[in-house]
């Protein structure tokens, strides 16, 4: 499923002249980056942007769709909303010649911006012989994913008493206001796990509490922030100031759950 | 003030605003100084959202120009959208720079770019968000010094009280000189404090308080004459020759927020003496001022490679008038076949376009949008404003255009011009079912398209049309009615013409914030403080909260807004800017407005590229001189395109 952020313009339909040829994929990268410091506030879009021009400066043979309008094959899975940092972004890279690995990872991370930093590259198997792979088999099973949430002015045993009250219950139904209206959806059912770390305890910041939680990837999504919203709504904390959440890593469920439970 | 950077306080409020990647800098190809290590530091600002600014040639141009110089220092800032401006209010943090997040009341100077009047109150609320007093006299040493320049600077006057100083011309040596004038100021421990300053600087730029306006019981102005010694009574502008001298942007900023143009531009020449009656830029930037092909080719080289962008815009103010178009189209799409990097030309005159460059630009089989200006319907009213392309030109080039594989084309015109009838408004619908009836005799097909924009006339200064009653807005909207009305209704070709306009009410508060005088600051204030933000933008524009603040402002004063717009103004007249110098001959510029609306026909006036100089008066005042090829040269390939590893 490539997917770009070109569009496609009508007036670009052509009587007489034909798109310039392609050149076939001969090998597909899969690339893990992350969003941090000010660029957690890029959006999907942004970042996407970000990296077909990265591609282009870094002089990566990226191969093209065929069209009128050829846009670069890079196809991306869910990213981080706009505002979330994250330590384990996905997409992979449709290449027409191939290159090492750990020369990819160099050039793209001199192109890009400070705070899209590719952390590795690797190879898909199996994947060059041309046919382009499909979502599920090109980063694995994307099923759920770690998150951490930072929650300014609250105290780590009131974060404690909320995230136990939270798991405790059936459901957790909270509204999110989208571009579309306003969206209801249960948070609860979505968490895998949630806990109060340690960690802020640990580096003496008692003014925040630390939750990780795991969620699975459902349709429509449940954000780390949803979670936040049914425990101050429902399970009363408070806030003094935005969260601040960080994707930690993506994958099968099953290699995420448990992970975490101290 | 402190210069320590504010984002720790302005990152909790960034997830409460729509799109906060616009706040946080960290674009590829921005830089961020060390602050001690600067002597004279400058904020530039492009009064606009970052949409709209950041792809701003000038203020790119000035940030690298300035970021070059050791011990100089420059950083950018925008107009924040009134979401962040609430929170920054409530919290108390201060306007900021997007680089390194420090408060812009800690540089030596802030540097305001206006391409457009109407972002006078985005003046105000970057001022007042930077706690800089929002009058001049009112500032302390302390404070930054408040520099304005771009187009719409060259009447200055409606902001006079808000600014300190203002470049007029060209900026790239401008801002050296000023820079150095401020360094020396500095070390020489600041003699005679921002005054001293000021004198200094006088000569280069112009300082509104060294000069003060009598008017007459009437309300025209009496006398514009300095108040002090040594400050000269008129200021000119400055001119950058030799372009190739000066190749920026080298370095273009590439946004990761989306902006309104997503291309790395290549000015190809600066100025224009087609003589467009109505056009302040091509009265203002003259002499025409080529960039080599050679010069051109390397600066896209390095600024594609450099930026990843896939489009290349070569822009000036017409841009298929180079005396090497062709070969520039030809030689850049030779060198980046099958790259996808698209070439564009975002202003082409109908007469000058030809089907070399309409090959060209769509080698790659992208097409960017095709827009022409014949900018008046009818052949007499368009011989009124000097624009000499002919029915039979525009027909040529959309057929060329249409032929060429382009499904739709834009055209854009004018309304509300001098001595302009119904008639002449009703032409265009005319042209425009020609336009479509040619189109499906090119092409045989009857899905092509064309789209008819129209927007209110301004008259604007140091142009002939400057001495015009503005068309009311009630005229101008009744034609648009009727034009609309005119377009729709016909049943062989009104679903293939599209129809876009705009209101004549922006329009007359744009009308007055061009040609207004120092009594017009007090209604841009008026309009600030009853909420006035970002005018340019329907969504936010109010002409009923301009009309109530102009009544109120000037409800002393034996002129309102009446008097600064629909007024037909005398040759005795003194103009609000008549002390500014554009090195046009004021008498020059008299008798073409008399040519234009000579009641035997217009007069023509050609280009002084291809026939003997007229006389405008520029050169020999500014002591400059026109700059064209060709020049012969050709690009190479092999040395343009960007080395691909790997492969």
């Amino acid at each position: 499923m490539p997917v770009s952020a070109s569009t496609v313009s009508a007036s670009a339909t052509s009587a007489n002249t034909g798109p310039a040829p392609t050149r076939p994929a001969v090998q597909y990268l899969v690339v893990r980056y992350a969003k941090r410091g000010k660029m957690r506030f890029a959006s999907h879009r942004d970042v996407a942007r970000a990296f077909e021009r990265g591609v282009r400066t870094a002089g990566l043979p990226i191969a093209y769709s065929a069209g009128f309008t050829p846009h670069p094959k890079i196809s991306y899975p869910g990213g981080a909303p706009t505002c979330v940092a994250s330590e384990a972004e996905y997409l992979s890279l449709a290449l027409t010649a191939r290159q090492a690995e750990a020369q990819v990872c160099q050039r793209l991370n001199a192109a890009l911006p400070d705070g899209i930093d590719v952390i590795d590259v690797t190879e898909l198997e199996g994947a060059s012989g041309g046919a382009s792979p499909g979502a599920g088999t090109t980063f694995g099973h994307l099923e759920a994913s770690e998150w951490e949430v930072v929650l300014p002015g609250v105290e780590p045993a009131a974060a404690g008493l909320a995230v136990a009250a939270f798991l405790a219950r059936d459901e957790a139904p909270v509204e999110r206001l989208t571009d579309k209206g306003v969206r209801r959806l249960d948070a609860r059912a979505a968490v895998l796990e949630m806990y109060v770390s340690e960690h802020a305890a640990a580096i003496g910041n008692e003014d925040c509490a630390i939750l990780r939680m795991v969620v699975l990837h459902t349709a429509p999504a449940v954000r780390p922030e949803d979670v936040v919203t049914a425990l101050c709504g429902q399970d009363g904390i408070a806030p003094s100031s935005p969260s601040m959440t960080t994707r930690l890593a993506q994958g099968p469920r099953a290699l995420l759950a448990g992970k975490g439970t101290s | 003030m402190p210069a320590e950077s504010v984002y720790p306080d302005l990152e909790p409020l960034l997830p409460r605003v729509r799109k906060p990647i616009q706040y946080v800098g960290g674009e590829v190809g921005s830089v961020v100084k060390d602050w001690d290590g600067a002597d004279v530091r400058w904020a530039l600002c492009y009064p606009d959202a970052y949409e709209v600014g950041l792809p701003n040639q000038g203020v790119q141009i000035l940030y690298e120009v300035l970021n070059e110089r050791d011990g100089v220092l420059a950083e950018r800032t925008y107009t924040v959208w009134p979401d962040l401006e609430a929170l920054m209010r409530e919290h108390g943090v201060p306007q900021f720079t997007v680089d390194s997040h420090r408060p812009v009341g800690a540089f030596d100077v802030l540097g305001l770019s206006f391409a457009t009047e109407m972002a006078y109150t985005n003046l105000l609320t970057v001022l007042d968000l930077a706690g800089i007093p929002l009058s001049s006299s009112e500032r302390a040493g302390s404070h930054p010094l408040v520099i304005a320049g771009g187009h719409a600077a060259f009447n200055p006057e409606p902001v006079a009280d808000f600014l300190d100083a203002v470049v007029l011309g060209d900026g790239e040596q401008a801002v050296l000189a000023i820079t150095d004038v401020i360094r020396d100021w500095k070390r020489a421990g600041r003699p005679g404090g921002r005054d001293g300053l000021l004198l200094r600087l006088s000569g280069i730029v112009y300082v509104p308080r060294f000069y003060d306006v009598t008017y007459h019981a009437d309300g025209r102005i009496s006398n514009i004459t300095p108040n002090r010694p040594g400050v000269s009574p008129t200021v000119s502008k400055h001119t950058v020759m030799d372009l190739d001298a000066w190749p920026y942007p080298r370095k273009p900023i590439v946004p990761v927020a989306e902006t309104v143009h997503e291309r790395y531009s290549v000015e190809i020449f600066r100025g224009c003496t087609r003589g467009c009656r109505f056009c302040q830029a091509g009265m203002i930037t003259r002499p025409v001022r080529e960039r080599s092909i050679g010069t051109i080719g390397s600066m896209v080289a390095e600024g594609v490679a450099a930026s990843g962008f896939s489009e290349v815009g070569l822009l000036s103010l017409s841009s298929a008038d180079h005396s090497e178009i062709n070969e520039i189209a030809v030689d850049l799409a030779d060198c980046y076949e099958g790259t996808n990097v698209g070439l564009s030309l975002p202003s082409t005159r109908v007469d000058a376009f030809n089907i070399t460059l309409a090959n060209e630009l769509s080698r790659n089989g992208r097409r960017s949008g095709l827009t022409f200006a014949p900018e008046g319907g009818s052949e007499r009213m368009r011989k009124v404003i000097n624009k000499m392309v002919t029915e039979e030109d525009l027909i040529r080039t959309v057929t060329t255009a249409y032929a060429s594989g382009w499904r739709q084309v834009k055209l854009y015109f004018m309304c509300g011009l001098p001595t302009e009838t119904d008639a002449d408004v009703m032409a265009i619908a005319q042209l425009a079912r020609k336009v479509i009836a040619a189109g499906r005799e090119a092409t045989g097909r009857r899905d092509i398209r064309c789209t008819v924009s129209i927007g209110g006339f301004v008259p604007k200064p140091h142009t002939p049309f400057q001495w015009a009653a503005q068309c009311p807005a009630e005229v101008v909207d009744a034609r648009l009615r009727a034009l609309g009305g005119a377009l729709r209704a016909d049943r062989g070709y009104g679903k293939s013409i599209g129809y876009r306009y705009h209101d004549g009410q922006p329009g007359l508060i744009e009308g007055l914030l061009s040609r207004g005088d120092r009594r017009v600051g007090a209604v841009i204030l008026a309009a600030w403080r009853d909420g006035a933000r970002f005018d340019g933008w329907s969504e936010y524009f109010s002409f009923e909260r301009w009309q109530r603040c102009a009544d109120e402002a000037l409800a002393g004063e034996p002129v309102d807004l009446a008097w600064y717009t629909t007024r037909e103004r005398d040759y005795s007249e003194v103009l609000p800017w008549d002390h500014l110098d554009a090195g046009l001959d004021r008498d020059w510029l008299w008798q073409d407005w008399q040519d234009s609306i000579a009641p035997e026909g217009a007069g023509e006036v050609e280009d002084c590229r291809w026939t003997p100089c007229y006389e405008c008066g520029v050169c020999p005042a500014m002591g400059t001189e026109i700059q064209v090829g060709p020049t012969g040269e050709r690009l190479d390939g092999r040395r343009l395109l960007p080395v691909v590893g790997g492969r």
